[in-house]
């Protein structure tokens, strides 16, 4: 509808090809429903009923798309949409905490891609434009996020912080996944996986009417949940690129489906390092950031699920270290230990605990199998709580739970003696009360 | 500041009705029942009034200190700034006596600050006064 720049008044209305790639499946379902009918096997006589349903398809997904529009309203992005139940959503750019381009395999074939901007609050939506030309994507997200940063769209105001400028500066690649390791990392990680269908490949070979057996009654559908769950993460991380702009972190990559996605400097909640059991003869770990925004509802498309960004889904520990130092320069350098008493609660994560703290940030490290490293930088915390049990006790230990809006890190001082951990929830407390008041550093 | 929440009498009259209830009917075990039943209600009004008791909240100048729990003692720390809202809730039971429960909600899922068994116009002034606080000192995300 509108290859330029319009005026910001102006509505625009999303691709007219959103519906069919909306649609997804659903239209590979219609081709593959029309294409005997094209053939002229039959008489179209019988096929009318699908050729109904076919059309109220169609037609709903016309509908959709002609009664949504959008347009950015000063520093809101305002998104109009529904026939009967009409929606009128308004979300101020200033919270945006990521956008993220995301351009399914059939999003691709029409040359459209969806953008998601995600807000914070945890019962807050995500607005999402889909489809949009491609084209006019890249654009589209350079000027959100500089309206984001508090940039006025009509570009006249002077930028506050010297490097403000819409223009597209040169990006940092700071790593890139490389594919044999994704593979050997996805496999060594779900090795289980591997195990049952090893097995499930020999049984076959020595009897086959028991695995046959097996498979039809619900192993078939498990095996298939497995494989997209197997190939969703490849799809995801495939060639997955991290990049430094000036606007944020970039995030890029995919098989398939291709998701690019930019996280503004200072909306990290928390950042975690996971080595599983498996991987760590290899050295390998993978680093994820966690940014505040809602759980996932139920519902919600597949792409959805995409929510904790990998930042190196797999990557020698080494760069997963680099990229922290990167992210909280001032990060915890010593960690110290729990007292030895602290075995008798926990055996088997003693070996893993420890937690330390540096002005800004806090870290703690933990897991049974796997370890994980957790960092919360203190300005973004949330609330902090000291836990004593009954073993603990008696043990004279407590644990000090750090509370970040993000969604999967859980940052806890875990199996503290108990006149540390009071000490330490002191401490926290002043040291992110100082936090929160110094002006955001990135 | 504490308060307490003396719900342990219902478990005390509970106790007492069992007993009467087997006193009247008059035979040896009921009245071994009895006496089981009263040694129950008074061990449950113990649990649950040390257990109401741990509850406790103190408003200092920057954040609130909720504490609660026996067995696993819990003691949190939610800065004002970081409350995105508060929301009062009173129970039919707690209708009954007057009280209310006043919980507090930062954008972390894992907060659990919650104060039961206010008298409601305390929960409404505490309410009242985190809101206020909670803007004039309010932090981004």
């Amino acid at each position: 509808m509108s290859d330029t720049q319009p005026p910001p008044e102006h509505w625009h209305r999303l691709h007219p090809l959103s519906p069919l790639v909306r649609g997804g499946r659903a239209t590979i379902a219609v081709f593959i429903i029309l294409i005997p009918i094209a053939y002229g096997r039959d008489s179209l006589t019988h096929e009318t009923p699908q050729l109904g349903i076919i059309g109220l398809i169609v037609l709903a997904g016309v509908v959709s798309w002609l009664v949504t529009r959008w347009r950015i309203e000063d520093d809101d992005l305002r998104i109009e949409t529904g026939l009967f139940r009409r929606q009128s959503l308004r979300f101020p750019l200033a919270q945006v905490q990521a956008i993220d381009v995301v351009r399914p395999g059939l999003a691709r074939l029409f040359r459209v891609a969806e953008l998601r901007l995600r807000m914070a609050g945890s019962s807050g939506a995500t607005a999402r434009l889909a489809y949009v030309a491609e084209h006019e994507v890249e654009p589209l997200r350079d000027q959100l996020l500089a309206l984001a940063r508090g940039a006025r769209h009509e570009e006249v105001a002077p930028p506050p912080a010297g490097e403000l400028e819409p223009v597209r500066q040169e990006e940092h690649v700071l790593a890139v996944v490389p594919t044999g390791p994704l593979v050997a990392s996805i496999l060594l990680e779900n090795w289980w996986l591997v195990v049952i269908s090893v097995g499930l490949l020999v049984g076959l070979a020595v009897s086959p009417h028991t695995v046959a057996g097996l498979l039809a009654g619900g192993g078939f559908v498990w095996a298939l949940s497995m494989a997209t769950f197997v190939w969703r993460r490849f799809n995801q991380q495939y060639r997955l690129t991290v990049a430094e702009g000036p606007d944020g972190l970039h995030l890029r990559g995919g098989l398939v489906a291709l998701t690019a996605e930019v996280i503004r400097p200072g909306r990290v909640q928390a950042v975690k390092l996971v080595e599983p059991f498996l991987w760590r003869p290899l050295g390998w770990c993978r680093l994820e950031v966690d940014v505040a925004g809602r759980q996932r509802r139920k519902g919600e498309g597949e792409a959805q699920r995409s929510e904790l960004r990998a930042l190196i889904p797999v990557g020698k520990r080494s760069l997963g270290v680099e990229l922290v130092d990167r992210l909280l320069p001032d990060r915890p350098r010593e960690l110290s230990r729990p007292p030895r008493r602290a075995f008798w609660k926990s055996p088997l994560r003693f070996p893993a605990l420890s937690w330390g703290r540096s002005d800004t940030c806090v870290a703690t490290t933990s897991g049974r199998l796997r370890r994980v490293t957790c960092w919360v930088p203190l300005e973004k915390v949330q609330s902090l709580r000291h836990v004593q049990g009954p073993v603990q006790r008696r043990l004279s230990l407590a644990s000090v739970h750090v509370d970040t809006a993000g969604r999967t890190v859980h940052a806890t001082l875990r199996d503290r003696d108990a006149a540390e951990a009071g000490r330490a929830l002191a401490d926290l407390t002043d040291l992110a009360r100082a936090a929160r008041r110094r002006p955001a550093l990135t | 500041m504490l308060r307490r929440l003396e719900v342990g009498a219902l478990a005390l009259l509970a106790s007492l009705v069992l007993a009467v209830v087997g006193a009247l009917s008059g035979s040896g075990i009921a009245y071994g029942l009895a006496l089981v039943a009263l040694v129950a209600g008074a061990l449950g009004l113990r649990f649950v009034g040390r257990r109401f008791g741990s509850w406790g909240y103190a408003e200092r100048e920057e954040d609130l200190l909720v504490r609660r729990g026996v067995m696993f003692a819990r003691l949190s720390v939610v800065p004002y700034g970081r409350m995105q809202f508060i929301d009062v809730t009173a129970g039919p039971l707690e209708r009954a006596f007057g009280l209310a429960t006043v919980r507090l909600h930062t954008a972390a899922a894992a907060t659990d600050a919650r104060i039961p068994g206010l008298e409601r116009g305390e929960a409404a002034r505490l309410r009242d006064s985190l809101a206020e606080l909670g803007e004039a000192q309010a932090a981004g995300l």
